[in-house]
């Protein structure tokens, strides 16, 4: 399956991508201009707080908006074809199938009454094997995922599993029907540093062994920068920065990349009882300003900014910002 | 040092089975220690945190200082008084001096009441009829730096960072002398959590008040707190001053936790020292030392007997046979 796609630069391309949501008190305008690619086999960071607009663009990508959404434009290439125009067939062969998803929670997003067997088996609903065939497969996955004992435990449920098996098991499933696409949804948040950096140690292995890409969507920016090719930064429904690992964590260049940096404590070597913050909040998503997005927080703006909103630039290759100081600057 | 609270031998059990089912199934012992015998003590003015992964019994040993579950054994003392076996009347004053932060910020508000509401709600409770909750209200907004017009808005109008706040400001209604935080930093972004831990920074130097921080965030613990217990399975593996545990750490697993934390930095050196395995059930708590099924220097002494209380620096104490050496197993600290 993977060979067709060997000769593919980019798994997914976003272009232009705006998304508003219907609401009682008007539009909400949840994403705006979103522009990124996935390429092949590469682990893509996406991070931005909450509000930011990252749980409606991996819907968008799965196509699982909910009714009120309203696309405004845009294109979701994946695999060559629109996944915002494709059909409810279509869609159904590619979910869970060349796109699949791990949540943040596995206590929720695995079935509590049902064994791991059963649900494992349920996911190979579209290969023509036997039962017995579904499951040696099964257990050949939790092997991999690093589960001791895999046949006997495949018929355990949920709740006999500590927090790091669930995940392990999360994965295992999602990577069951052999996916051009891993959206992974801050899979380890739930777990202590050790255990995060046995699963993430996981994932880089199954990763280049199985050849996908990966969507990782997390706010631990530590992770992203061991684990990232591609880091996206999100701000407030619009993307400010995106570029390589190195671009973003060496080189970072919109305020607002630079200000969350900062604040991460980890960054700050030595010990500080005033730790730094962002002041202010993210603006109103239903009357936005026609204006730069983080002006009421920057610590840099000028006059300028205050004049329309800024456009993504590419000022390295690969390495775009949407900020009108940046405008300038080249690297 | 004086101590405002310690806390000596405690042990927290809960019942795994019924007794019908104790009984078919012949166990003498239907219980899981979710604590095991911890000791600490916390002195006027100091920030104690506790870090370990959930389900260690952080917050299992938190509550049973303000009452909400209760230990078999073991003390716990205010300044020197006994708050164990205190009748529900007895510990109300207690209760005045210990204020709690509860994990989920907008959880633990009721979505019905206001912020007024919720935050005067202790002096009602604790019969203080004598002020007037409107000024106290405003007084509490401005100390955590809220507006006073978010007096009248419900919980669901509120951010996340602005819930936390308000948790601050009833922990804060009755003048506390130790609020225990359980993870005041959790579900909030990276922007927002340096405003929270400043605010309680600031509070303490203005008040004298002691905090206990319960959290996973090793980045924030190293900021924010004078001492701190590594938690595993219910035991304290080992506490000590922040500085040097960061500096220094003995027991193994503070080793391995400390250096699995990743530096946000690509190209920062990796000296990662891999664990194995999954952290054991409660259930059947592994003999001797509970992490001695993941320990990379296991011995043999280990899986019999739990190792005693060592004492290797100044308030520096641990429980391990095969401590890490002082000298050669430094984490490389990247500056």
């Amino acid at each position: 399956m993977t060979d067709t796609q060997s000769n593919r630069v980019d798994v997914l391309n976003i272009s232009d991508l705006s998304v508003s949501f219907h609401t009682e008190r008007g539009m909400v305008r949840a994403l705006r201009n979103i522009s990124f690619t996935i390429p092949d086999r590469r682990i893509v960071g996406l991070v931005g707080e909450s509000g930011c607009g990252k749980s409606t663009l991996i819907n968008s990508i799965l196509n699982l908006l909910a009714e009120n959404a309203h696309i405004v434009s845009g294109v979701i290439d994946f695999e060559g074809q629109d996944i915002l125009k494709m059909t409810p067939d279509q869609l159904r062969a590619v979910r869970g199938n060349r796109i699949s998803v791990v949540f943040q929670d596995p206590m929720t997003s695995l079935n509590p009454v049902l064994s791991i067997e059963r649900q494992m088996i349920d996911i190979q609903y579209r290969d023509h094997l036997n039962k017995s065939e579904k499951v040696a497969r099964a257990g050949r996955m939790l092997n991999r995922v690093g589960i001791p004992d895999p046949e006997n435990r495949l018929s355990n449920y949920l709740h006999q599993f500590s927090g790091g098996m669930r995940q392990r098991i999360a994965i295992a499933m999602a990577l069951m029907a052999n996916p051009a696409l891993l959206i992974a949804d801050e899979p380890t948040t739930a777990l202590d540093a050790t255990l995060e950096a046995q699963i993430i140690q996981r994932l880089r292995k199954l990763q280049s062994d199985l050849e996908c890409s990966i969507l990782f969507v997390s706010h631990h920016l530590g992770l992203v920068a061991d684990f990232c090719d591609n880091v996206v930064v999100m701000y407030a429904g619009e993307m400010v920065e995106s570029g390589t690992v190195r671009d973003i964590f060496h080189r970072p260049t919109h305020p607002y990349t630079r200000a969350l940096l900062e604040c991460d404590p980890a960054r700050i070597k030595i010990k500080t009882r005033h730790l730094p913050m962002i002041p202010g909040s993210i603006p109103d998503l239903l009357h936005l300003p026609q204006r730069c997005i983080f002006i009421n927080r920057c610590q840099e703006s000028e006059k300028e900014c205050r004049a329309g909103s800024p456009k993504l630039m590419e000022i390295a290759p690969g390495h775009f910002v949407s900020c009108h100081l940046c405008a300038g600057e080249g690297v | 040092m004086s101590h405002l609270l310690e806390m000596e031998n405690i042990r927290i059990r809960f019942r795994s089975k019924n007794r019908i089912r104790a009984l078919l199934d012949r166990d003498r012992d239907p219980y899981i220690d979710a604590v095991c015998g911890v000791s600490l003590n916390i002195g006027a003015g100091e920030t104690f945190a506790i870090v370990g992964e959930s389900g260690a019994g952080k917050t299992t040993l938190a509550r049973s200082i303000i009452g909400l579950v209760s230990p078999q054994e073991g003390h716990v003392r205010f300044e020197g008084n006994e708050l164990l076996r205190l009748s529900d009347s007895d510990f109300k004053i207690y209760r005045r001096e210990i204020a709690m932060m509860f994990q989920d910020p907008v959880g633990c508000l009721s979505p019905r009441l206001t912020v007024r509401s919720l935050i005067t709600e202790p002096f009602k409770i604790h019969g203080l009829k004598d002020c007037d909750l409107n000024v106290e209200a405003a007084r509490l907004l401005d100390m955590v730096g809220l507006p006073s017009t978010f007096a009248g808005h419900y919980p669901y109008q509120l951010s996340g960072g602005q819930a936390r706040r308000v948790g601050v400001a009833r922990a804060l209604a009755l003048s506390p002398r130790l609020i225990i935080a359980d993870e005041p930093t959790a579900g909030l972004d990276v922007s927002v959590q340096g405003e929270v831990l400043n605010l309680m920074a600031r509070l303490q130097m203005e008040m004298g008040i002691s905090f206990m921080v319960i959290t996973h965030n090793l980045a924030v613990v190293r900021h924010i707190s004078d001492r701190m217990a590594i938690m595993y399975l219910g035991r304290f593996l080992e506490t000590g001053p922040t500085d040097e545990i960061f500096a220094n750490p003995r027991h193994p697993y503070t080793h391995a936790l400390l250096s699995a934390t990743p530096d946000p930095d690509p190209d920062a050196p990796k000296t990662r020292v891999e664990l194995q395995g999954e952290i054991p059930s409660l259930m059947n708590r592994p003999s001797g030392c509970e992490f001695h099924t993941r320990c990379p220097y296991v011995e043999d002494r280990c899986r019999t007997r739990f190792p005693d209380l060592e004492t290797v620096g100044p308030e520096h104490d641990l429980h391990c046979y095969t401590p890490i050496a002082d000298i050669g197993h430094r984490i490389a600290k990247a500056e």
